[in-house]
């Protein structure tokens, strides 16, 4: 597992509280992970600090499991 | 009750009649405040008066971007942010048919756009640490109109609407959300009424007197208190009777 992917899943565990046998890549924030609006905001912003990256609001919007956020990330640090 | 030690509170129009009160009061409870205004001799003798956790921000919120900055100043002063006063307020009074676009922006602006700014930028600190209390101060008027002050009414009725949409969006985060509706309350803002006026608006006021600035504050001292945790999206009304709403 990529170092982007383990400290994704972190941030989830800590920030939503479930179990880290349930955050898989295919995981969807809301549907499977119990999250609500404002986490998923949270979570970005969580994400924002954590790799020092800006993630703008339209990239937001379609960042909805953790496979979405690993692959923005990624994408984000390849530049 | 009400102890507000290790609370770091932002109170706007601190350099005003009802900011200083409350800012007094907030300190007087334990808080460090952060005291902002355009007047920096106000603040700065505010400041001295309460001698210790005690900052100046100075800032003009009809800047647009004023608001965002002094966040950012009070957060690198204070630490953070759990409180936040929204109470600069002006007024620019004419009856609507002789209303000025730029005196109802300038209303908007500063009484509205720049205490959601503010309150945006304060929730994501306050998200964060799972805590934080929200007060504006509205007015009577926002819930009654009151001819001349179509402005003023719009933007103080404008809070409301406001607070009870965010605090919504954040109660599940122990972070509440309320306004404070004062009446008639005796400071600069109201001193120039001639007296005719004012002895006509006590005898509109059950509790027989026009209000006082410590009135307010008292309010706010409560809805920024973790007694007050379970009191959001309301406005509490401080005005000796004068409207029951
Ligand atoms: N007095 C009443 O009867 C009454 C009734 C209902 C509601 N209120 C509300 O209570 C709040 C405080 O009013 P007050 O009675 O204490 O009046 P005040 O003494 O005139 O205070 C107004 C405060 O707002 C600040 N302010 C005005 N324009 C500003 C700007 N562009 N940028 C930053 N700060 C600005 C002023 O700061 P500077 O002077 O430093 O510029 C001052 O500290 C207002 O929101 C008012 O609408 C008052």
């Amino acid at each position: 597992m990529s170092d982007v992917a383990e400290r994704v899943k972190k941030i989830v565990v800590e920030h939503l509280g479930v179990e880290a046998s349930k955050v898989v890549e295919g995981a969807h924030f809301i549907e499977d992970l119990g999250a609500d609006s404002l986490d998923t905001v949270e979570l970005v912003m969580a994400f924002e600090e954590e790799f020092g990256i800006e993630i703008p609001d339209d990239a937001a919007e379609k960042i909805q499991t953790i496979k979405d956020a690993i692959g923005f990330i990624q994408s984000q640090s390849k530049k | 009750m009400f102890d507000l030690q290790g609370k770091r509170a932002l109170v706007t129009g601190a350099s005003g009649g009802i900011g200083g009160a409350i800012a007094r009061a907030l300190h007087a409870q334990g808080a460090a405040v952060g005291l902002s205004g355009t007047r920096v001799d106000a603040l700065e003798a505010l400041a001295a008066e309460l001698k210790e956790r005690a900052y100046v921000l100075p800032a003009d919120l009809s800047d647009p971007a004023a608001a965002d900055a002094l966040v950012r100043a009070a957060e690198a002063a204070l630490g953070g942010v759990d409180i936040l006063i929204n109470n600069a307020g002006l007024t620019r009074d004419n009856l609507a048919v002789r209303m000025k676009d730029e005196d109802w922006q300038k209303v908007l602006d500063v009484n509205l756009t720049a205490a959601f700014r503010l309150s945006r930028a304060c929730l994501r600190g306050m998200m964060k640490k799972r805590w934080g209390r929200i007060v504006s101060i509205a007015s009577v008027v926002g819930a009654t109109g009151n001819p001349g002050q179509a402005n003023y009414a719009a933007s103080k009725a404008g809070l409301v609407g406001m607070s009870k949409a965010l605090a919504q969006e954040v109660a599940s985060r122990n972070i509440t959300v309320n306004c404070i509706a004062p009446g008639f309350i005796v400071t600069a803002m109201t001193e120039h009424l001639p007296e005719e006026r004012r002895q006509k608006l006590v005898e509109i006021i059950p509790a027989g007197r026009l209000g006082v600035a410590a009135d307010v504050a008292a309010a706010a001292v409560y809805l920024a208190s973790e007694e007050a945790a379970y009191v959001t999206g309301q406005t509490l009304h401080v005005n000796g009777g004068m409207a029951m709403i």
